[in-house]
């Protein structure tokens, strides 16, 4: 049953894709129905009138799109059921299929850990589908034909779940393919600008490259064991080594698409490109299959897991988690923006996982449950309020036509509504109590504080260092989302697009993000729903709970031990609600005290103007100061200057140009490399006939020599 | 019963802040030769700005007329889960000192957003400038937080103190260094002097004034209540945790007195020591205060290693 509603969802997600494609054969599907009727009915009057009406030019492609979200959503349905069907129940299920290779056919197993990534799908998708309607009906179906982004949507979706099904390497690489290259299509949707083009592509050069990574690891794997199956490659037994080889080409693999600094490139490349429900879904919820990926290799598959690969992973996490954010702060598109930022959680999760394999390779399972436990309550976080925060861009591009948050400001006043639901994703992902982000955070720092269990002295010293990063990653968190909300909503309107902007009338385009808002603070209040669930998943795959699950109500939160730690949001909202409350109430009381509203000060000089409130690039302004080593920085002023001996300044240019260390470090001698190998190797390519006959006699020579 | 003390130990921590306020600009006068007002002047000004007609501007949207409510109750939040005169209090159950720290980032997230709304460059100065100290000051104090923490193994701010407060009187080398780190941080946060100066408007050195300059009335009130609290709090935060001794252990009218008294006495002096620096010192440049919070982060790191290398129990 759980089995059939995992699979529902895969073939409906796979159906929308294939409906989507019935866009432009709306004459055919005329014809045919009204063949059809006239065979099946003989008064088919009214039923024709009926077919006709979705059938006609004016309805048929708004009926198709909603069709086509409405089987998605569906599937998104499915998904959470079946993933919290299987959480609950806690059981391992195996099925194959007969497709794919003779010899092997598609191995499945939908277990807890599949079951948690396909309820955060799961509810991607449902918000994606309520939103997708609304969004794409204003693209010009000439420019960009929804059968493309249709299809493409479904294969995408499909290929994720598939991915969370798999039980055999090669299922997981076709699956892993169909979600990359789904996805690269996507990316390259809008493809008439180079710009997109060009990200795309290298969007699919870094998803190929971390594809053949993933079939490495696999690789070795599979040549310890006699099969591909992952109850086979479970069953190897690696040396250290061979094993630490394997983790690393996994850690590039996932690593790769999870994002993680240095080979983060590809993310505020592709992402602003993209439309926006789908840089959601890919930010959302594609980078948690890579997360997915990574878990299932080291913990599942390789088994044992060795400290010092905790290690990696916490000093890789620690450095995306600081680089991801700093990045962020500097941007001025808000979709690349919340790009970058989806390195810095990245960088979180991978931080407290490897925490978790620290202290599972010490012999302290329970925390490193503890750890495993912060690590995907952050996913799962992540995957609701960075959803809601690109839907939200999505929104207010769709308002105003604008990403750059400097053309933006005032549209609290103009989209009361949208406002508030992004100000709810920028309050949990800047990591405030009350909202789930601070959870997830709140358990991070306590599995990071049990650090004195451990015996190596580097060790001991070198996880409170990365809280501390930590500490410092939430609180610059806050300010770049200050930034972002200030600008974008308050203030007044920098530019006439964004002065004239209306509240989206869609429904649909503000139920995904309200569906996902309310979760980001139902989940804040009452964290010990999810906490259940991952508490079994890390039982089962762990094979470890936590400390003190007693504990673990719906009120109290104390993951360790009552007497350690512990926290109760239901009590702090009530006591919030009650101060708030009473000093509202008190306050008000004298009607002689009303709020009068007036002019704003203007220091007595008259005419405040738009320009002058603060930029994002004032905001950070002391940031980029001190952390001025972080990027590289081109700012350059010109000064026109005019009158008598050039004394007078008529206007000043300021060019602000901020570029991340990756890419002359680390990318451009690679692309030197690869082109001027390539050039060497097209030396032997010299267009002569003669030179190539020779290489032929000469490989034969080779060959007979060989044989003989 | 434990609920009901908690309830009005919290409601003495508010009721205190303005008094701790006035102390320390009446040590401030009386160190610069100048007639101090009475003790109880920011309570009269409290209750004058309450009775005003709050002028609001015109670009001011909800979150503009709603900051200060929000601010005020995270901070009465944040002081609530602080020990004042007793330890063991159930509050400090509901909201440890990692959501302590939490409280202070709510409010000021609404503080810098409310900085914003009104679309002044003012506000947009004092509000990035408040981010950019408050994300350099926040690793910082968590470091020396941490350093507590780990010595308790508890992050409950009840269990910590008690903790202290049995262990007896050692010296730990890493209490040293973050009661210093914890110092500097206070001293940032809550916009003294050398990193901001609460009692100037003048637009190059505005960091907290600059954002509230808009406010008036009873919205004015709550937000300097508010920053008097949170003086307060990191004032209860130094004293109790380095020197817990007085604190209330039973809850007897005798020990609860005792404890008022021993808490009264601790801040009256800190206060005197804060206002000694802050006629010493003068106020830094703006870009000197990353150097100022990374010595208060390195204390902290410090403080943490000693506890590690030095004190861990093995």
């Amino acid at each position: 049953m759980i089995l059939v509603s995992a699979y529902c969802a895969v073939l409906l997600s796979f159906a929308s894709g294939l409906l989507a494609l019935l866009m432009n054969q709306q004459h055919i599907l005329l014809t045919l129905s009204q063949y059809a009727v006239k065979k099946c009915f003989n008064d088919a009057g009214h039923r024709q009138d009926w077919l006709n009406k979705y059938l006609e030019e004016r309805h048929y492609p708004a009926f198709l799109r909603l069709a086509v979200f409405i089987l998605l959503g569906l599937s998104g349905v499915f998904a959470v059921l079946a993933g919290l069907a299987v959480l609950i129940t806690q059981s391992v299920i195996t099925d194959q299929i007969a497709l794919g290779l003779p010899w092997l056919p598609w191995h499945v197993r939908f277990d807890c850990l599949s079951g948690f990534f396909y309820l955060i799908i799961g509810i991607g998708v449902c918000a994606v589908s309520l939103y997708g309607p609304g969004y794409v009906h204003s693209n010009k179906e000439k420019d960009h034909p929804f059968a493309v982004l249709g299809l493409f949507t479904g294969l995408f979706v499909s290929g994720m779940l598939l991915v969370l099904l798999a039980d055999d390497a090669f299922f997981f690489m076709i699956a892993w393919e169909l979600m990359s290259v789904a996805s690269y299509f996507l990316v390259a949707f809008q493809h008439e600008k180079s710009a997109n083009r060009r990200a795309a592509f290298l969007y699919l050069l870094m998803a190929e490259v971390g594809a053949l990574s993933i079939i490495l690891g696999f690789g070795v794997l599979a040549s310890f064991s006699d099969g591909f199956t992952f109850d086979a490659l479970r069953a190897s037994s690696l040396s250290t080594t061979w094993a630490s080889i394997a983790f690393v080409l996994a850690l590039l693999g996932f690593g790769m698409k999870a994002g993680i600094v240095p080979v983060h490139v590809w993310l505020p490349e592709a992402h602003p490109v993209a439309p926006s429900h789908i840089s959601a879904l890919m930010s959302g919820v594609m980078l948690k299959v890579a997360l997915y990926g990574l878990i299932r290799f080291c913990f599942d598959l390789l088994g044992d897991v060795h400290w010092q690969w905790g290690v990696v992973l916490l000093i890789l996490g620690t450095l995306s988690a600081l680089g991801g954010i700093l990045y962020a702060m500097m941007q001025t598109n808000l979709k690349r923006l919340l790009a970058y930022s989806s390195v810095e959680n990245i960088g979180i999760i991978f931080m407290v996982l490897g925490l978790s394999m620290i202290f599972m390779a010490n012999g302290h399972p329970q925390l490193a449950a503890l750890g495993f436990l912060a690590a995907l309550f952050h996913a799962f976080n992540h995957a609701l309020f960075k959803n809601l925060l690109f839907l939200g861009a999505g929104i207010i591009h769709h308002q105003t036509h604008e990403l750059n948050i400097d053309m933006l400001g005032g549209l609290i006043k103009r989209m009361p509504k949208t406002s508030l639901l992004f100000l709810v994703g920028c309050m949990s992902i800047s990591s405030l109590p009350l909202f789930n982000g601070f959870v997830s955070e709140w358990l991070a720092f306590q599995t990071a504080l049990q650090v004195d269990v451990l015996d190596n002295g580097v060790l001991r010293s070198l996880i409170p260092v990365s809280a501390a990063a930590l500490a410092l990653t939430a609180a610059l968190a806050a300010a770049c989302f200050v930034k972002v909300f200030g600008l974008i909503f308050l203030g007044q309107a920098r530019s006439r697009n964004s002065g004239k902007a209306h509240e989206v009338h869609d429904k649909g385009m503000l139920a995904g993000p309200a569906l996902l808002a309310g979760l980001c603070f139902f989940i804040g209040i009452f964290p010990g729903v999810i906490i259940h669930l991952i508490n079994n998943v890390s039982s089962q795959l762990l094979g470890a709970t936590l400390p003190d699950d007693s504990t673990l109500g719906w009120l109290w939160l104390a993951p360790v031990s009552a007497h350690q730690a512990s926290y109760s949001a239901p009590l702090v909202l009530i006591g919030a609600l009650i101060a708030a409350g009473i000093c509202y109430g008190y306050l008000r009381r004298n009607p002689l005290t009303v709020m009068r509203r007036a002019e704003t000060w203007d220091c007595g000089f008259g005419g405040l103007t738009p320009r002058m409130q603060y930029s994002s690039s004032a905001f950070t302004m002391p940031l980029r100061r001190i952390f001025a080593s972080v990027w590289i920085i081109d700012e350059q002023i010109y000064k026109d200057t005019q009158g008598a001996m050039n004394q007078d300044v008529a206007a000043v240019h300021y060019q602000l140009h901020i570029e991340d260390h990756s890419w002359p470090r680390l990318y451009r001698p690679i692309a030197c490399g690869v082109n001027s190998l390539s050039k060497q190797v097209g030396r032997i390519q010299t267009g002569n006939i003669r030179t190539y006959l020779g290489y032929s006699f000469a490989t034969l020579l080779l060959l007979l020599w060989v044989i003989s | 019963m434990n609920w009901l003390i908690a309830i009005l130990q919290t409601l003495l921590f508010v009721a205190l802040a303005p008094l701790l306020a006035g102390w320390l600009k009446w040590c401030k006068c009386y160190l610069q030769n100048r007639k101090a007002p009475s003790l109880f002047q920011p309570y009269r000004d409290l209750l004058k700005l309450t009775h005003k007609q709050p002028v609001v501007a015109e670009q001011a949207s909800w979150l503009f007329v709603t900051a200060p409510y929000i601010i005020f109750s995270a901070t009465i939040l944040a002081a609530s889960v602080i020990p004042l005169i007793a330890v063991d209090l159930p509050t400090s159950a509901s909201a440890d000192v990692i959501v302590m720290v939490g409280f202070f980032a709510f409010a000021r997230f609404f503080l810098a957003l409310a900085g914003l709304d009104i679309g002044t460059a003012f506000g947009g100065m004092g509000s990035s400038r408040e981010m950019t100290i408050s994300s350099l000051a926040e690793p910082a104090m968590l470091m020396a937080v941490f350093t507590l923490t780990m010595t308790a193994s508890t992050t409950n701010l009840s269990g910590a103190i008690a903790h202290v407060l049995n262990s007896g009187l050692v010296l730990r080398p890493s209490f040293v260094f973050a009661l210093f780190a914890l110092i500097l941080v206070a001293v940032a946060e809550t916009g003294r002097v050398p990193v901001d100066n609460p009692s100037t408007h003048l637009e190059l050195t505005m960091i907290h004034e600059a954002m509230i300059l808009e406010y008036s009335g009873r919205h004015l009130a709550l937000i300097e209540w508010a920053s008097q609290l949170k003086l307060m709090i990191y004032g209860v935060l130094i004293a109790n945790i380095f020197f817990p001794w007085g604190i209330a252990e039973t809850f007897t009218a005798q020990a609860l007195g005792y404890g008022l008294l021993a808490i009264m006495g601790k801040l009256g002096l800190l206060a005197i020591f804060l206002s000694i620096a802050e006629t010493l010192v003068a106020k830094m440049r703006l870009f000197r205060v990353q150097e100022y919070l990374g010595f208060a982060y390195l204390l902290g790191l410090l403080g943490m290693l000693s506890h590690i290398i030095l004190e861990a129990s093995r």
